[in-house]
């Protein structure tokens, strides 16, 4: 049935190619829904599915599965969408190491591939591609504005932590790239690890005076809750992930007044993110987190490029997407030619709102209109 | 300094060890005395977290949660065998690992469509919160040192109820010989039973008392169910002594080898290297420690049969 959906709008696309409007979009959403990162492909979906929804594009159709965090099984699910869904565009995967399995292969043939939020180092130089998009950030980016952050509050040594995966590693680059104290320790720690007591323990004799960490989903939360109990009164910093709504409120009050660096905040002033925070909350009666947004700006993206172009049409579908006309939760937006974007980036503090409810609130901004690392290798 | 992170890390190693021996201890017990390989063993603990986190939100005592993770996970598992599990014993265990997976992956779908996707919030009882002072100049947390407590407790009580009590030598004797103690007129079915709630109350209680220290969320238990099936094989199938020991062997070389290894290559290859590929080698050690044990005994540490 699917492949005869499929067909048919395969053949009313060849048939009314050059009418712009109307033209029915397949999008494949791959992305975590079990296990211990749900939370986070919970919320890229309800997100993606929100903008869509405000937009009122109803010929859009978007097919949902879940990767469960395994590369192995999103490359089953991508080829599957691709030969058997006819997708025209995929998107939705979280972690870095999943996009790696995933992306190079979907756009060589022929696929769009939107990043709600994987941005390996690799797919924004070297491998960049033509139909290659990055909604979200490269993966240094967070971490670079909190490295900038400790360099320029004058933290003389720094404790640096992250998992061993591309985005670990990323990450900690993107934090040295910026941070020139000394670093008294730089730890890698297993991806999807859940005990922190060895590595507290370092963190302890390490003498450091801040801790710098990227541990994104239960991580984070393991990570902090045990940090808390453990005596130690090192303050901790990080990227939006670790300090992300979505996994505040299993933190608890140990995150209270933690800093962390992110492009966007659910008090950043503009009257999209304001929309965007209310329709959420009012839809899934919860705040959106980072990868909420970030799904929500890629959602926004394909609505109005879809609205100017056929996406049978690759070259004017993918022209409409570089140009990103489209209103931003984070304000204003531009690709840059590697198409990652060209962004702010903002210090957050996690405090309480008026509801007793703990969130992240903008205290000052890190870098303005910053541009990746790696867009120099890119040959676009 | 130097000395006190040697000691805290062997503490951490001693708490990631009793932990995992109460997953382990139901785990080998079921192994031992039904011949089931149970892969749902992983799902009993995470029950055991959710039914914990949901009755201390509910009512604000983390007490009352440990009681319920217990009384929720022995249900869970004395239901899950009267219904399924008793229809597994005689085949072989392709199906016994099938059958379970199938569990795992209903407890799973179950708990997400209940407590949904998110991490719930599960806090350490005021009472156990905070640090303490040990000899040495360590600072190391109450709760760990409660868990460590809880644990030696628990394979304390467990080697009582099988060396001293008619139930354990009930246990010992369906070790040795299923049919013959059918035979002589124990009631075999429910004597499966209780060892099944038995092992699953242990791993429910697991379950809780790290749900306070990491996250409660779906999939929570199946990484902890791979550690406990090492543990039983290096400790030797059937056995609650090898479990023990083979518990606390796998925390302090996990642990150990976290913080020792990229320290040691450090060393030797500068340290941007050695954090990678450090932390790369102390993921593998506990297996590479699991293939030299069964190199030279197959059987395990402290094989329950010959």
């Amino acid at each position: 049935m699917r492949n005869l959906i499929g067909a048919s709008l395969l053949a009313c696309g060849l048939g009314v190619s050059g009418f712009a409007f109307a033209e029915p979009v397949k999008v494949g959403m791959i992305t975590t829904l079990s296990g211990g990162g749900a939370g986070l492909g919970v919320d890229a979906r309800d997100g993606f599915m929100l903008a869509l929804k405000l937009a009122g594009a109803k010929d859009i159709e978007v097919v949902t599965e879940d990767d469960a965090m395994k590369p192995e099984l999103a490359v089953q699910i991508a080829d599957k969408m691709i030969q058997s869904d006819k997708v025209d565009i995929l998107t939705g995967i979280i972690w870095s190491n999943l996009a790696m399995a995933v992306v190079p292969n979907a756009v060589a043939q022929g696929k769009f591939y939107l990043s709600v939020n994987a941005g390996p180092s690799p797919l924004a130089g070297a491998k960049c591609d033509k139909n290659y998009f990055n909604v979200a950030y490269q993966n240094d980016n967070f971490h670079e504005a909190a490295g900038n952050y400790a360099q320029a509050e004058g933290i003389k040594k720094m404790f640096i932590l992250a998992p061993n995966y591309p985005a670990g590693t990323d990450s900690l680059n993107g934090f040295k790239r910026f941070y020139k104290g000394e670093l008294v320790g730089e730890v890698y720690t297993k991806l999807g690890q859940t005990d922190y007591a060895a590595e507290i323990a370092q963190i302890r004799a390490s003498g450091a005076d801040s801790v710098f960490f990227f541990l994104p989903g239960g991580m984070g939360i393991a990570f902090m809750k045990q940090y808390a109990q453990s005596g130690v009164e090192i303050p901790v910093m990080g990227p939006g992930f670790s300090f992300s709504q979505d996994v505040l409120g299993a933190i608890g009050d140990a995150a209270l007044g933690a800093k962390n660096t992110a492009s966007w905040s659910p008090d950043l002033d503009n009257a999209k993110n304001k929309e965007f925070v209310a329709a959420f909350t009012g839809e899934y009666n919860r705040l959106p987190s980072i990868y909420a947004a970030q799904a929500f700006d890629t959602g926004s993206l394909i609505a109005a490029a879809a609205a100017k172009a056929s996406v049978k049409d690759a070259d004017a579908f993918r022209a409409a997407l570089a140009a990103a006309e489209f209103d931003s939760v984070r304000g204003k937006f531009k690709f840059n030619t590697n198409h990652h974007p060209i962004q702010d980036f903002y210090v957050r503090e996690v405090i309480k709102n008026g509801e007793g409810v703990l969130t992240n609130k903008i205290v000052a901004t890190s870098f303005t209109d910053h541009q990746d690392a790696y867009v120099k290798d890119c040959k676009l | 300094m130097q000395t006190a992170l040697l000691i805290e890390q062997l503490l951490n190693g001693l708490q990631f060890g009793v932990m995992l021996f109460l997953m382990a201890a139901g785990l080998t017990l079921i192994f031992g005395v039904m011949g089931l390989i149970n892969l749902a063993h992983g799902s009993l603990y995470m029950i055991g977290a959710f039914a914990c986190a949901g009755v201390a939100a509910a009512t604000g005592s983390f007490w009352l949660g440990l009681l319920a993770s217990l009384a929720a996970a022995a249900a869970a598992g004395a239901i899950v065998e009267m219904t399924i599990i008793r229809r597994l014993y005689g085949r072989d265990h392709l199906d016994q690992v099938l059958a379970t997976f199938a569990l795992i992956l209903i407890f799973s779908e179950g708990t997400a469509w209940l407590f949904g996707s998110f991490p719930l919030y599960l806090d350490i009882p005021p009472l156990l919160q905070g640090a303490v002072e040990l000899p040495g100049g360590v600072r190391y947390p109450i709760y760990r040192l409660a868990i460590i407590g809880v644990g030696i407790a628990a394979a304390f009580g467990l080697y009582l109820l099988i060396a001293r009590t008619r139930l354990g030598m009930r246990i010992r004797a369906g070790e040795s010989d299923r049919e013959m103690i059918g035979a002589l007129g124990v009631d075999i079915r429910s004597l499966y039973t209780v060892v099944f709630a038995l092992g699953a109350a242990l791993a429910g209680l697991a379950g809780a008392m790290v749900g306070a220290l990491q996250s409660v969320q779906v999939g929570m238990g199946e990484p902890v169910l791979i550690l406990a099936f090492v543990i039983i094989v290096i400790g030797g199938i059937g056995s609650i002594k090898g479990a023990f020991v083979g518990a606390i062997l796998v925390g302090v070389t996990d642990t150990m080898g976290r913080i020792l290894l990229p320290a040691l290559l450090t060393a030797m290859i500068g340290p941007a290297k050695a954090a990678g590929i450090g932390a790369a080698i102390a993921s593998m050690l506990i297996y590479i420690v699991m293939a030299l044990i069964l190199a030279f005994r197959p059987q395990g540490l402290f094989a329950a049969r010959g």
